[in-house]
């Protein structure tokens, strides 16, 4: 089911819930599936030195973020049995409170889509090339790291 | 040769730039970074990985002529 195609993941702003609801919705009629897993990433409100996280403004290396993006899903086809897999991320700014990751994983069976989900979320945080700019609301700024 | 260095994220404060041309006469990716060093004050202290053709390098790499990327921290999701 791997597709070869090296997919553009990224998304301008935050991703809305509809679309989520839609991306369900759209997998009924795939009736071999009998478990989807989801991952939603949401920007927090942090709070560092007294001031408070509006929004992260995300940039990337789109070319090489891609083809990552492209690296982790072959290689999660390869190890889990996965039905399909979708992945989008957001570009500029998102607010505190939405999404910004999207991962959606569907299989057979239960087992395997919480393995794979895992996998998949802890590659995209340690090898693609995405940057945030973590905005208070005095419109300071600092860089976000994964940790 | 003339390379295209890209740069991201907190690496654009230090270069005031996203993207240049730079002629290089050297061989490793390390000395291109000493050439930026000299260019950009700050560029030093900062924290970043380089990629070349859209891969991570070490400093010890040759450089080939490819596009080379300063990547700050990843930070995705």
């Amino acid at each position: 089911m791997a597709d070869k195609k090296v997919k553009n993941v990224f998304r301008q702003g935050a991703i809305p819930s509809h679309f989520i609801g839609e991306s369900i919705y759209k997998h009924q009629t795939k009736t071999s599936i009998g478990a989807h897993n989801i991952f939603l990433g949401q920007v927090r409100a942090d709070i560092i030195d007294n001031k408070t996280v509006a929004a992260i403004e995300y940039t990337a290396y789109e070319d090489m973020a891609n083809a990552k993006f492209h690296e982790i899903r072959e290689a999660a086809f390869e190890k889990f049995e996965l039905t399909c897999m979708h992945i989008y991320h957001s570009l500029g700014p998102v607010k505190a409170g939405e999404i910004c990751l999207f991962v959606f994983v569907s299989s057979p069976r239960r087992k395997v889509v919480f393995k794979a989900l895992e996998f998949i979320v802890e590659a995209i945080k340690a090898d693609v090339p995405v940057f945030g700019k973590e905005i208070f609301e005095d419109e300071s700024h600092q860089w976000k790291v994964n940790s | 040769m003339l390379i295209t260095i890209k740069y991201f994220g907190q690496i654009v404060e230090a270069t005031q730039k996203e993207e240049e041309s730079l002629e290089f006469s050297g061989t490793l990716v390390s000395e291109l970074m000493e050439q930026l060093y000299k260019k950009y004050a700050s560029l030093e202290r900062k924290d970043f990985k380089v990629a070349q053709n859209q891969e991570l390098v070490s400093l010890e790499t040759q450089v080939s002529g490819k596009e080379i990327a300063l990547l700050p921290p990843f930070a995705g999701g």
